[in-house]
């Protein structure tokens, strides 16, 4: 499961980078920093789609939420979210408002995909247990 | 960290040597360093923090950039290295990475998504010791502890060096920046202080003070360098590592580059404001001083003329100089104007002054303030010297040294005081840019800039140089900023510029000790005579400009002890033959400071007040304003304070001087410029 994440591209090598960082202390390191960043890239996205149909539209807060975004995207290697994020912020900083609402369609489509395929994944793992972690290829 | 207290101290060389945070075996370095790490985003802030875990350092973090000031300044040695993410909501990541450079000067990385070209470079403008691109991985900071032991070898390389060039003088400005720092010199300093209108300044003076750091000083032959390499690149293409390859001066780190290049980047916008030759300024500035201050060849434009004619500056150097400095004279926030007459004025008389001065200072404000006094600086010594006998001249010059300081034609008219009784001598001074009223001795109150600035620079000096009216110049030092607010001050003293720190000495002395023996040693004081400027410009980019040139000479004149970093060695000397005369009667300590010959020698700021007919008297009241601008310019250079303030403390300094100096400036008009401050 975990090699289908890589093979479609939807984690990057930042995944592994993460993965590395597990250890005894931290056996769960790579699950709370998931956690942590879908509880806030949901909130993010929510405010972004509800910006986005504000009027008058703030375009500059919507673009640093956009940025921020693609940054903790990136951080936690989520390969296609940060790039639609990429995408639709080009488009947002061109004024294409309509282009821009698209393509950050696909990008919350991308982060529900990734979400929903990575729960299973963890959860498996954790019932794989400390010693199918330790196995864990890196 | 340890290395804030660079004051010269050796103890604290060593320590920072040492650095450990005190509880880390020195062997186990790197691990154990303490880490500050701010981020708005939890997530990178997480994952960050469990990396540096695993690189064993120790981490704190932290969500908000107020928080993390906070943490910082109640700790202030609490911490080695930042690392701190651009975009924040509550504070701009670069804002931050300033503050922290002027306040504790640690070691700030920048981090961001953006890896955009402009974004990354402003992390290099601003300081940054190094820029990640999100996402961050943990190869990229295993390295980080580099920049630790690169600032501290900075530091204490500084420290050695100006220990080695000048024992005396560090010493004095050690002990001159010590209190500067404890803001309880000589009252002078405090006295000029309270004068500044400007709090900032104030501020940042206290903090750089306390910061003192032993620094590169950028002498007038490695600002030469430095400027060579630059032009050789291509000021696009000029990345500090590449500039310092070609400079190839052994012990200089990148590091010190990068906060040069800062500097003189930001000075060569202000000059391209001003100017439209801020290309050639560069130029002219290198080959007609050594002082490459190229930001201040725009400035200098003005003086260069005079000094062009004095055959001092080549002329196609004026020529662009003075276009520059004209150009900017307007361009700035319009008080130039009057200095720009003024300058005109002069520049023929004294350009040589001018530039004697302006090398001078420059030197001493190391990185920035050469830039500024480039000008005018370049003029090395023996210029002065022949500046001195231009004395006539000179007084013109001063005047144009001041003019461009003092944008705010009051400079000028300080100067054009001082110019008046002593108009031979090199009234380096002139950078008080009033040049119309002084004509001819404007000694120059450098820039009372110089005297604030110098207000490290003084270190001894006890020539009069600077003496109040003097400050222009050498106080560049981060003072500088200062001079703007310290001249309204100082009326009489050309220190108002006595914010700039080192000038307190100045403007104690004003007395001018006419003949300058003022061995002004502006340190940075060359800088004040830019705060000069800069109120009268505004604009920071430009008043450095403007300032610079009235610093320049003034900066010069106090041999710029001010140098605290600044290399004022230049040989400033100012010889300003002032014979202090009081230009208005006033200012006159002002004018004997423009002797201040800078004779920045090593960017010691001895500015050997040789001859220097200071008239500085009035010019240097006004050159404390221009100082200020200088020191914007400079802005970290260090000018005037001895204390090595990061140049980009100096820079934001200056600036602040700056915005806050140009309309206090005007009212330094020479004239009407109650000397009575200034203590003669």
């Amino acid at each position: 499961m975990r090699q289908s994440f890589f093979d479609e591209e939807i984690l990057d090598r930042q995944f592994i980078q993460l993965e590395k960082l597990e250890d005894r202390e931290n056996p769960n390191f790579v699950e709370e920093v998931l956690t942590l960043y879908f509880r806030d890239s949901t909130t993010l996205l929510a405010t972004i789609e509800r910006e986005m149909e504000n009027v008058p539209i703030d375009f500059p807060k919507v673009d640093r939420i956009l940025h921020q975004l693609k940054g903790s995207s990136a951080s936690i290697g989520a390969n296609k979210v940060r790039n639609e994020i990429t995408k639709t912020r080009e488009l947002w900083q061109q004024g294409n408002r309509e282009g821009a609402k698209a393509t950050f369609q696909e990008a919350r489509k991308e982060h529900d995909t990734l979400k929903a395929k990575l729960e299973p994944y963890f959860q498996q793992l954790r019932q794989a247990g400390p010693a199918e972690t330790a196995m864990r290829p890196r | 960290m340890n290395s804030s207290s660079g004051k010269g101290s050796m103890s604290t060389a060593s320590s920072s040597a040492a650095w450990k945070t005190g509880d880390v075996v020195p062997d186990k370095f790197p691990a154990g360093l303490r880490v500050l790490v701010v981020d708005d985003d939890p997530t990178c802030l997480m994952i960050l923090e469990k990396m540096l875990r695993t690189c064993l350092y120790e981490v704190t973090k932290c969500n908000r950039a107020e928080t993390a000031l906070c943490m910082l300044r109640e700790n202030k040695n609490g911490f080695d290295i930042v690392i701190s993410d651009v975009h924040m909501p509550d504070m701009d990541g670069f804002k931050l990475l300033e503050h922290i450079g002027l306040e504790m000067d640690l070691p700030v990385i920048m981090m961001s998504a953006d890896d955009g070209k402009h974004v990354v470079m402003k992390g290099v403008t601003h300081g940054a010791c190094d820029y990640l691109i999100k996402p961050v991985r943990i190869e990229a900071l295993k390295n980080i502890w580099q920049h630790v032991v690169r600032k501290r070898r900075n530091e204490w390389k500084d420290f050695e060096q100006s220990g080695s060039v000048e024992e005396g003088d560090r010493q004095q400005k050690q002990s001159e920046d010590a209190d500067y720092s404890s803001s309880a010199n000589e009252g002078n300093w405090k006295s000029s202080k309270k004068r500044k209108d400007d709090e900032d300044e104030t501020d940042e003076r206290d903090d750089t003070s306390s910061l003192k750091k032993p620094r590169v000083v950028w002498s007038v032959e490695l600002h030469q360098q430095f400027v060579t390499a630059v032009n050789q690149l291509g000021i696009d293409k000029a990345v500090p590592k590449k500039i310092l390859e070609l400079m190839n001066v052994p012990g200089l780190t990148r590091e010190n580059v990068a906060s040069h290049l800062q500097k003189y980047r930001l000075y060569l916008r202000r000059l391209s404001g001003v100017s439209q030759h801020q290309g050639n300024l560069n130029n002219p500035f290198i080959s007609s001083q050594e002082t490459t201050f190229g930001p201040l060849s725009s400035l200098n434009g003005l003086d260069l003329q005079t000094l062009a004619a004095t055959g001092q500056l080549p002329a196609q150097s004026l020529a662009t100089l003075q276009a520059a400095g004209l150009g900017r004279s307007t361009a700035k926030s319009g008080v130039p104007l009057p200095l720009v007459d003024q300058r005109n004025i002069f520049s023929f008389e004294n350009p040589k002054l001018r530039f004697g001065e302006g090398q001078q200072q420059h030197m001493n404000n190391n990185k920035q303030i050469n830039l500024l006094h480039g000008i005018p600086t370049t003029m090395e010594p023996k210029q002065l010297a022949s500046l001195h006998h231009t004395a006539q001249s000179i007084g013109n010059i001063n005047m144009q040294v001041t003019s461009h300081g003092a944008q705010s034609g009051q400079n000028s008219s300080l100067l054009m005081q001082m110019a008046q009784p002593q108009a031979r001598g090199p009234t380096l001074d002139s950078t008080v840019g009033h040049a119309p009223r002084l004509p001819s001795s404007m000694g120059q109150p450098i820039l009372s800039n110089g005297i604030a600035a110098n207000v490290s620079t003084r270190n001894g000096i006890p020539e009069n140089i600077r003496a109040p009216g003097y400050n222009p110049v050498s106080q560049t030092s981060s003072m500088l900023n200062f001079p703007m607010n310290h001249t309204s001050e100082l009326p009489g003293n050309s220190f108002p510029l006595g914010s700039t720190p080192g000038i307190s000495s100045l403007t104690s002395r004003r007395a001018f000790q006419e003949e300058v023996n003022s061995e002004i040693k502006v340190p940075s004081g060359f800088m004040p005579s830019y705060a000069i400027f800069n109120d009268l410009n505004q604009h920071k980019p430009q008043n450095w400009e403007l300032e610079n040139v009235g610093m320049t000479f003034d900066a010069s004149q106090h041999s710029n002890s001010l140098q605290g970093n600044l290399d004022l060695t230049q040989s400033v000397l100012v010889q300003q033959g002032f014979s202090s005369r009081q230009v208005n009667g006033q200012s006159r300590s002002a004018a004997v400071v423009s002797k201040a010959v800078f004779s920045a020698a090593d960017g010691t700021e001895h500015v050997i007040a040789q001859n220097v007919n200071q008239h500085l008297d009035s010019l240097l009241v006004d050159n404390t304003i221009r100082v200020k601008s200088e020191r914007v310019a400079d802005a970290s250079a260090a000018n005037l304070f001895p204390d090595h303030f990061g140049q980009e403390d100096l820079m934001s300094a200056l600036l602040k001087q700056q915005e806050g100096i140009a309309p206090a400036e005007n009212e330094f008009a020479f004239d009407g410029y109650s000397m009575d401050n200034i203590p003669g």
